[in-house]
């Protein structure tokens, strides 16, 4: 069934009568980013006001595959469950060459996790549930038709021209977070250089509708027999939608392709028959590039307007959430006088990184995809033949290695003999407790989580005391006997000793709010 | 772990020889994949990939 667009209405904003006392936070761009972005700054009391060109939600689905660590994030903002309940959840992705299955990944092996390993939703309707949940919230006030159209800073505030259908008018703020996507207008008025590659190759995007059974896992072909040599890839998402995309090459010319007489036979052969109806289609080049910086002293760049990344991999959308996830808690500190500005720095810092992981891995990804004629080729096709009789070469065979959050570079005390994937600059993994989940109970504050011993005396800091059952153990402690994690607002965790040292807890969480850390 | 320099395998010119006779007869494409295989099965073999890149570095400088 195809998504209904309802149009939000426009409602004529009071500057356009009179000057607007200055916002603390404006978002420009209610995508899934910008919405994301007001409703955790809601979380911590903070008001926003998100502006938009548009008055609906994306036109088209484009992000389909929602990371567990984004539905982590969506929880704290209340969608999380309704994101769960809508989706299509799924964990397996296998990949073919020709008509042989050669690789497949289980993306969440193990039990005792609130959140699955994936979700496919569509994009209209998780912004959708966005925008209700910023309709109810008191802290949030969404502007639909109000267009920006020319920024300025001076020192402490940055001030912007806005077009509606009834005039212009300005708004100042103490921070503007860009979160006006990849084509960012914002980007291209501070000048600001957007850098990267950009793939010579084309593919076709198709969602269409039809009646069928296909598991909900994720498919993909190299050189299928349906799609002369090229690759192609199938997806289920819900209401009987399914996602294809189809290698074009870089010759493919982007206005004959998007006909519906050449692409409906294209999809034929994918699927096998004609039972189907188109309900979205497009042609991408695909690109990575990011700004050097994601931070332009009062003006933050979060989202697709700082980094944008080929799609497979998932890793659009689900890399601007967990920019949401590391600038929340320290705007809403910088904002509410509870931190200085280089906090934000931190923000900066942690992003930059992560961007760069994920271009690192969807560059690859695409380059595995699509090689340049010569060495890239010889050596992405003798893998793919490998892959049929050497177990090593399959899962080289790259069609997307999907969205994790990354582990931040922290220096921090740390105990090696405790498990690796909850080191100091990981995200805390979650694990059932007594009245529900580990997640639920994390977060929003820096918090001390105490497992297996005594909570510390004098500690200034919300504590959390667990048992140590089987998952927490596994988890958290390793081989140690007990174990005192410093989590930080975004549940990333800062620190972990074996012992309790109240003083040295106490330091690092005072570094983290200063910015030092 | 740094990249061995000094010799290493028993009977070099066996393993020379063993090298030469795959590509006998092989057209220069079949050649290419056939030594793309090969780097590709030896690179899973050494295992190492600091020791790979070492590999990498000498044989771009004999370019
Ligand atoms: C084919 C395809 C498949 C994808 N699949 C996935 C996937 O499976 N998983 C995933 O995580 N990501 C995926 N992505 C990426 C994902 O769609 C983006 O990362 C995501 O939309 C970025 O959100 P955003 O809020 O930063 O930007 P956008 O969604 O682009 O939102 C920007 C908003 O800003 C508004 N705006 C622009 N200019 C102005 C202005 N001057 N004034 C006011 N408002 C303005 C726009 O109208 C828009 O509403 C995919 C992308 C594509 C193209």
């Amino acid at each position: 069934m195809a998504f209904d667009y309802k149009p939000f209405e426009y409602v004529s904003p009071p500057g356009l009568y009179s000057a607007e006392p200055r916002h603390p936070v404006v978002i420009v761009g209610a995508g899934p980013i910008g919405l994301a972005a007001a409703l955790e700054l809601a979380n911590y009391g903070v008001s926003s006001i998100v502006l938009d060109d548009n008055n609906v939600v994306s036109v088209g689905s484009r992000a389909i595959c929602w990371s567990k660590r984004s539905l982590e994030i969506l929880d704290r903002i209340g969608i999380g469950e309704a994101c769960v309940a809508k989706g299509v959840t799924w964990k397996v992705g296998r990949t073919h060459h020709r008509a042989q299955e050669i690789f497949s990944f289980d993306l969440l092996p193990e039990a005792g996790h609130k959140m699955p390993a994936f979700i496919n939703l569509q994009q209209y309707h998780v912004e959708q549930m966005l925008v209700e949940k910023c309709f109810k919230s008191p802290f949030v006030e969404l502007r639909f038709k109000n267009k920006v159209i020319a920024i300025e800073q001076c020192g402490t505030e940055a001030i912007i021209t806005i077009e509606t259908p009834e005039g212009t008018y300005s708004l100042s703020a103490e921070y503007l977070l860009a979160c006006d996507g990849a084509r960012s207008p914002l980007r291209a008025m501070m000048a600001l250089d957007f850098e990267g590659e950009l793939f010579e190759e084309r593919f076709l995007i198709a969602d269409i509708e039809m009646e069928g059974e296909f598991p909900s896992e994720r498919w993909f072909w190299f050189e299928p027999d349906f799609h002369n040599g090229q690759s192609a890839l199938l997806h289920k998402q819900p209401d009987n939608i399914y996602r294809i995309d189809l290698q074009l090459g870089w010759d493919a010319d982007p206005e004959k392709e998007s006909d519906p007489k050449r692409i409906i036979p294209r999809i034929e052969k994918v699927i096998g028959h004609s039972d189907f109806k188109l309900d979205w289609t497009s042609i991408y080049t695909f690109q990575c590039r990011r700004l050097s910086r994601f931070v332009h002293d009062r003006v933050i760049f979060v989202g697709d307007s700082a980094h944008i990344v080929s799609p497979f991999g998932a890793r659009g959308g689900n890399g601007g959430l967990q920019d949401v996830d590391a600038l929340g808690w320290r705007l809403a500190a910088v904002v509410q006088g509870r931190a200085s500005p280089p906090l934000l720095e931190q923000y900066n810092a942690e992003r930059t990184f992560g961007a760069d992981e994920n271009l690192l891995n969807s560059s690859r990804a695409t380059r595995f995809m699509s090689p340049s004629a010569g060495a890239e080729r010889w050596f992405r096709d003798e893998t793919l033949a490998l892959a049929a009789h050497a177990d090593f070469a399959r899962p080289m065979v790259n069609s997307g290695r999907l969205s994790v959050p990354c582990i931040y570079p922290l220096t921090a005390p740390d105990v090696s003999i405790m498990p690796t994937q909850t080191r100091p600059g990981a995200t805390a993994i979650d694990a059932p407790i007594e009245d529900g989940w580990l997640l639920n109970r994390l977060g929003g504050q820096m918090l001390v989580l105490v497992i297996g011993c005594k909570a510390p005396e004098g500690i200034t800091l919300p504590v959390l005391t667990l048992e140590p059952t089987t998952e927490i153990s596994a988890r958290y402690l390793g081989d140690a006997a007990h174990g005192i994690y410093l989590v930080r607002p975004d549940q990333v965790i800062a620190a972990r000793w074996q012992d309790i040292e109240v003083q040295a807890i106490q330091e690092q969480a005072n570094a983290i709010w200063e910015g030092r850390l | 772990m740094t990249l061995k320099l000094s010799k290493n395998i028993d009977d070099q010119d066996a393993a020379y020889a063993a090298l030469i006779d795959a590509h006998q007869g092989l057209s220069e494409a079949h050649s290419i994949a056939l030594n793309a295989r090969l780097v590709l099965i030896l690179c899973n073999q050494i295992g190492d990939l600091d020791i790979i890149k070492q590999a990498i570095q000498l044989a771009c400088k004999e370019n």
